[in-house]
């Protein structure tokens, strides 16, 4: 029994003092190629509740975090919206199509980061230029430091982006205009 | 005025008949698009919209027109009717009544049992739940099909029902159509 709380008490000590040790953004500066490994998913409601979510496998980009000035940081990222998956072929289908990406006729989207602003310790909105169907403007995504080792680093990146601007909105209002996006971005040091 | 007597329609069946139908007519040929605008995608989604929304609104006048026809008296058929064309009208007309009413139920299966689970947003202002089917392809296939073949069945029939009304109007030259498209003046 005491043994048992002891035990517990050092278990929260080290989760405590962890905690209070978590690298900060400063910590983790450095350029990073953004892994394969990342998860870029994405949700659209849609009314009555529900909706359609799915993931984009075909990705690539670059994190720049400038050790000195975090606000000088950069963050470069291409997907291909051919390669979305939400489990429903028809579903894919229509997303590919020229209904909604076109990937046919632009078979990337970019994002380009203009202003890196850091809101704490561990994280970060990222201001940039989102240029999907031809039509290109400025979003933001907050991104989260949640892991490092030295070598790779995890951060959680979530952003709402407004399809109408791009042409997409087709379905709405019974589908959202708004996706959003809820990323495990990781990025592996070079 | 508003109720049928012996010799004639009222407004209410008038109404409804000619809502109905002209709403039934538009849903074959826009059901028939939603699927020949497969290489459209964005026009046949916005179609299959419209469909939707008109056949539910098909399902909601067919509902109460139904119980009216139940409920009150009809007409009597017009002399020089036969008893053979008589049976024939009726039986037309209740198939026709039962067909506004099962045609959109079936569409209505379609869109419950379809695995892409769109809503029914009907004309953008009310969501209708979908019935309690568990989606799959097998079972949207099976309604998609039973829908296609009560649309177009009902279609036909309601092509021989309109060369009749026309067949009275025009050959005959007797009260048929007028009678059903105003109420007779006593
Ligand atoms: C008066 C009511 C309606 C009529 C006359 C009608 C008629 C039709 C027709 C002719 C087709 C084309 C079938 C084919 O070529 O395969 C069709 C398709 C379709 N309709 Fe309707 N419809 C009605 C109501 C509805 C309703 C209320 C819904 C859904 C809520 C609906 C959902 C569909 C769907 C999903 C399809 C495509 C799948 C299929 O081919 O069956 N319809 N409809
Ligand atoms: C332009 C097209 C149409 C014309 C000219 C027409 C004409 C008529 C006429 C003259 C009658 C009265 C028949 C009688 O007294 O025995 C009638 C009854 C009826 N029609 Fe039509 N019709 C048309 C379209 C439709 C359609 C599309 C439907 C169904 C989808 C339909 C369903 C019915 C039914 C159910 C009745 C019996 C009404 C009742 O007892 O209340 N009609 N129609």
């Amino acid at each position: 029994m005491l043994h048992g709380s002891l035990l517990s008490g050092a278990v929260a000590m080290l989760l405590l003092s962890g905690a209070a040790w978590a690298d900060t953004l400063a910590d983790v500066a450095g350029r990073y190629a953004i892994a394969p490994s990342s998860a870029i998913s994405f949700s659209v409601g849609q009314v009555g509740g529900g909706g359609i979510s799915g993931k984009f496998p075909k990705f690539s980009g670059t994190i720049e975090l400038d050790p000195g000035n975090i606000g000088r940081s950069r963050v470069t990222f291409t997907l291909a919206p051919g390669s979305v998956t939400t489990g429903e072929a028809r579903v894919e289908k229509f997303l590919r199509s020229d209904a909604v990406f076109d990937a046919a006729a632009y078979p990337s989207i970019t994002f380009r980061s203009i202003r890196v602003t850091q809101l704490d310790s561990s994280t970060a909105a990222i201001d940039g230029i989102l240029a999907a169907r031809g039509k290109s403007r400025q979003e933001r995504f907050t991104a989260t430091l949640v892991k490092y080792d030295g070598r790779n680093v995890t951060f959680h990146v979530v952003g709402d982006v407004l399809r109408s601007p791009y042409g997409m909105d087709v379905g709405t209002p019974i589908y959202s205009n708004v996706v959003k996006f809820d990323m495990i971005v990781q990025g592996r040091k070079f | 005025m508003w109720r049928n007597t012996d010799e004639s329609y009222g407004w209410v069946t008038i109404l409804f008949h000619w809502a109905i139908a002209i709403l039934f007519l538009c849903q074959i040929p826009l059901g028939y698009l939603t699927q020949a605008t497969e290489n459209r995608p964005a026009l046949q989604f916005e179609l299959y919209q419209w469909h939707k929304s008109i056949g539910f609104l098909v399902l909601a006048l067919a509902v109460p027109r139904l119980i009216w026809v139940l409920l009150t008296v009809k007409p009597r058929p017009l002399p020089k009717t036969t008893r053979l064309e008589a049976i024939a009208a009726r039986t037309a007309h209740l198939v026709l009544l039962l067909l506004t009413v099962l045609v959109p139920l079936a569409g209505w299966a379609v869109a419950s049992a379809s695995p892409l689970r769109i809503p029914s947003y009907v004309f953008n202002l009310v969501v209708i739940p979908p019935l309690p089917f568990t989606p799959s392809e097998r079972q949207e296939i099976f309604w998609s099909n039973v829908h296609a073949v009560l649309a177009y069945g009902g279609g036909m029939i309601a092509l021989v029902h309109i060369l009749a009304a026309l067949r009275h109007h025009i050959l005959l030259r007797d009260a048929t159509l007028i009678r059903m498209l105003r109420p007779h003046r006593d």
